[in-house]
């Protein structure tokens, strides 16, 4: 059964994608990207599929592919330019 | 590492902060256990050498993740207090729209030894470039782009990974 995830967008990819948050359903974080890609515009997927990019899952950097659960909050991140 | 664990002050805002209250705040805290204070303020300047055309920066802004900045810069400090016999850093990192001359973030590392303070400070610095959930964008007269972190500051951490264990701190 799939749970309903918040999905959030920062900076460069927050501007790629139109939106700062999305709330989808999806099992995992394959599926996750399947139900963007059917949503978003190609030139956005591009750019949340770039090897820079970071996904966090409650604020914790993950590889791979990774279960989501109700309430989850998935995160993409653009290469950090702090300090 | 000091037998009580050294104290962590993280603190991301839009307001400006006082860097002689912070330097006021550890003396007090720390007493004659404190030798050395070493604190760095990085600074909003005008000149981008990364944009290639000569633009002059009018407005930074800085972006953050609340909570996951906060933890990203907290497990920075945990590495360095690993690292160094350390009382004390404070990190203090504005977000929101920042000016030339303006302040954007500060280091303080408060220690019993000099070279310890100093080394920490540069370590924490470096790591907040590289390690640390904020987000940059310039805008200059030619327009906006989010700035781009550089081979260079992932350099300098790779630096600090390989000499990890190796400090040589003068008694």
């Amino acid at each position: 059964m799939s749970g309903s995830v918040k999905v959030m967008f920062f900076a460069s990819l927050r501007e790629d994608v139109g939106v700062s948050e999305l709330q989808l359903e999806a099992a995992d974080t394959q599926e996750l990207m399947q139900t963007l890609g059917a949503q978003l515009s190609a030139e956005a997927m591009l750019a949340l599929a770039q090897d820079n990019v970071r996904m966090a899952i409650n604020q914790q950097l993950i590889e791979g592919t990774v279960r989501l659960q109700q309430g989850d909050e998935v995160a993409f991140l653009p290469p950090v330019t702090g300090g | 590492m000091s037998p009580a664990g050294m104290h962590k002050q993280i603190l991301v805002s839009q307001d400006d902060f006082d860097v002689g209250g912070v330097c006021e705040d550890m003396r007090a805290r720390h007493g004659a256990a404190l030798g050395a204070l070493v604190t760095f303020t990085g600074l909003v300047r005008e000149h981008n050498p990364h944009a290639g055309d000569g633009s002059e920066v009018a407005v930074l802004t800085l972006e953050h993740y609340p909570g996951m900045t906060e933890s990203s810069i907290e497990k920075i400090l945990d590495r360095a207090e690993r690292r160094w016999p350390l009382l004390e850093v404070q990190v203090i990192h504005r977000v929101g729209a920042l000016l030339p001359t303006d302040q954007i973030v500060l280091v303080a590392v408060a220690s019993g030894h000099r070279d310890a303070a100093f080394a920490a400070a540069e370590f924490v610095m470096d790591y907040l470039k590289t390690d640390a959930v904020f987000w940059k964008k310039e805008q200059t007269q030619a327009g906006t782009h989010w700035v781009q972190s550089t081979e260079q500051d992932h350099q300098r951490a790779q630096d600090w990974a390989q000499s990890e264990g190796t400090e040589q701190l003068k008694p």
